[in-house]
């Protein structure tokens, strides 16, 4: 195939598939389900005209695998080394990211609580919070790796120190959270400060700290993965993509990008899942179930 | 004055002022075993004083006290010319400029996806799901393969790192600029409506103006991880300039003032790309002719 046909093919198939999804949107659905249907529709539409591109041109302008590879080439890799990213992905998400991620959200709830009867404390730490959350703390990495050596603690030592501030703050945000007339109906019923905490501050603060939760779900895969850049056993997906890259095995770099981006969205989304249980009254879950 | 001075900048310093104590008993901790190992390599046997001394000032030391790394900074800022592949501010000129371009970039392709998603369902639709979905991701991941690919195409130096920021700057700004220009309410767009204004001017006089709130916000998150992703985008191909480059040489060969030094430099160009930021949003607020914030 000539790179003009090639070319226009790939036209075809993106404004085939864009005026399919302008026919779709403007569709008057029958109903709620009907309407599901093609709010699930039109975003899969989109994917696989994107994946259909990539393919299309990947391989009909014989893009170098080494610069590219094409979808279906990257999905073979992954299958094929299955074994070896299973192993990077327990190293990686089990082994690293949530050992950090439990110690780091649970360290930054338990400082918000100690720090919340101290306004003094919260003036002053507040600030710098705000300030270390915006600092580019995953280059601490090197050091960590220095201090804890190259297994997990490291990458775990890490993960606490970019996700703890976010959840300080978050947290200490959530728990001013509740109204002055709800506080001021606990102190009538004469409520001791843990009871108001666990009663009412800490249910009207779930949303806070869930925005926390999930944030840091991402900062923390981050973490994990940069800080094997740096220095790892023999195995993790930071390690493997590094390594492979210098191989300039491209294909099996993007296997483990696709499964870190699984197992990304899969923490987000079961963090995500969690909090709808929990803050069900919140109004941006129950305008979500209409 | 006086109540801002007791209640904003007092808390702040004694937290400092504590941070910096637990450092220095930090570093005499983690290094006093380093040290008078090395003194009993050479058959001394240290006295307490010396000891001290010896924590503070080794040149490989586990953590190094804050003011030896406030010496490396001094000695490679101003001490030395700025072209000069040792100065801190040639390494922080090179990042600062692919962050600067990245972020750049980003937020004007940001804009101008949510300016289409806005307007068109269609795009809304297939497009929003994705970015969401994206947000989820740890696009750090990606940042080696980028700049590796790049450089085996024939591009390198700034851009590919620039890119890295492109990337992550670019989803906080469409999902907040998706956010600010669906924020005027039905009344608003209705009054637009009865002044028989067309899709542009409801842009340009009501939805944009409604937006910058949340531009601003999403700038912000923009500014932060654009900075951290062109000092990851250094790590890959093997450190040639740049802050990222310095942490990498600094890590290979066991120089933790020079990581340090690196560190902090980093910090305070984050603090102060953050601070640009917040005083472009003063002077937006104040062009767009809201009040000062009254002083409580």
């Amino acid at each position: 195939m000539s790179a003009i046909v090639v070319i226009i093919l790939a036209l075809a198939v993106w404004l085939g598939s864009w005026a399919l999804n302008e026919y779709l949107v403007r569709l008057k659905p029958a109903g709620p389900a009907a309407e599901r249907q093609i709010g699930f529709a039109v975003p899969a539409i989109f994917g696989i005209c994107l994946l259909a591109l990539w393919e299309l041109l990947a391989r009909g302008l014989a893009i170098p695998e080494i610069l590219l590879p094409a979808p279906s080439i990257i999905i073979e890799a992954a299958l094929n080394a299955l074994p070896i990213i299973g192993v990077d992905v327990w190293q990686t998400v089990f082994k690293e990211v949530l050992p950090g991620y439990a110690i780091g959200c649970g360290a930054g709830l338990l400082a918000a609580f100690l720090i919340d009867r101290s306004p003094f404390l919260k003036a002053g730490l507040l600030p710098l919070g705000n300030l270390v959350s915006a600092l580019p703390i995953v280059g601490l990495a090197p050091i960590m790796i220095m201090w804890f050596g190259f297994e997990w603690q490291s990458k775990a030592a890490i993960i606490v120190t970019m996700i703890f501030f976010p959840m300080l703050i978050n947290t200490i945000t959530g728990l001013a959270a509740s109204g002055h007339m709800e506080r001021d109906l606990m102190r009538t019923y004469a409520a001791s400060w843990p009871q108001t905490l666990l009663k009412l501050r800490l249910p009207a603060a779930w949303p806070f700290i869930f925005n926390a939760l999930k944030i840091n779900s991402t900062l923390a895969m981050i973490g994990a993965i940069v800080a094997e850049f740096f220095g790892s056993p023999s195995v993790g997906m930071g390690f493997r993509i590094s390594t492979e890259m210098g191989r300039m095995n491209t294909a099996m770099v993007w296997a483990e990008i696709l499964a870190a981006a699984i197992a990304g969205s899969l923490f987000y989304g079961i963090v995500a899942l969690i909090e709808r249980k929990v803050t069900f009254w919140h109004p941006s879950v129950r305008g979500g179930q209409r | 004055m006086m109540t801002t001075l007791r209640t904003k900048v007092w808390p702040v310093l004694a937290v400092l002022v504590v941070i910096i104590a637990a450092w220095y008993a930090a570093a005499l901790l983690m290094n006093r075993t380093l040290a008078v190992e090395e003194a009993a390599r050479k058959g001394e046997v240290l006295t307490t004083g010396a000891m001290w001394l010896k924590s503070y000032s080794m040149d490989k030391p586990l953590l190094p006290a804050p003011h030896q790394i406030v010496t490396e900074i001094w000695n490679s800022t101003a001490t030395m010319s700025i072209t000069s592949k040792r100065s801190l501010v040639y390494h922080a000129w090179i990042t600062l400029s692919a962050t600067l371009l990245g972020f750049g970039l980003g937020t004007v392709l940001g804009i101008a996806l949510a300016v289409g998603i806005v307007h068109n369902r269609a795009m809304d639709k297939s497009m929003m799901p994705w970015v969401i979905a994206s947000q989820t991701i740890p696009i750090m991941a990606i940042a080696p393969m980028l700049i590796v690919v790049l450089n085996a195409i024939g591009i390198s130096g700034l851009l590919p790192k620039a890119l890295i920021s492109t990337y992550l700057s670019f989803f906080p700004v469409v999902v907040g600029m998706v956010k600010g220009l669906r924020s005027p309410e039905i009344i608003q767009l209705d009054l637009m409506h009865t002044y028989n204004a067309n899709r542009s001017q409801v842009f340009w006089k009501l939805r944009f103006p409604a937006a910058i709130p949340f531009l601003v916000a999403s700038l912000k998150v923009g500014i932060a991880i654009s900075l951290i992703g062109a000092i990851v985008g250094e790590l890959p191909t093997g450190a040639v300039a740049g802050l990222g480059a310095r942490l990498l040489s600094g890590s290979y060969y066991g120089q933790t003032i020079q990581i340090w030094a690196a560190l902090f430099v980093s910090s305070i160009v984050a603090g102060l790309l953050v601070f640009a930021v917040g005083g472009i949003e003063r002077l937006v607020y104040r062009m767009m002719g809201a009040r000062p914030e009254a002083t409580a």
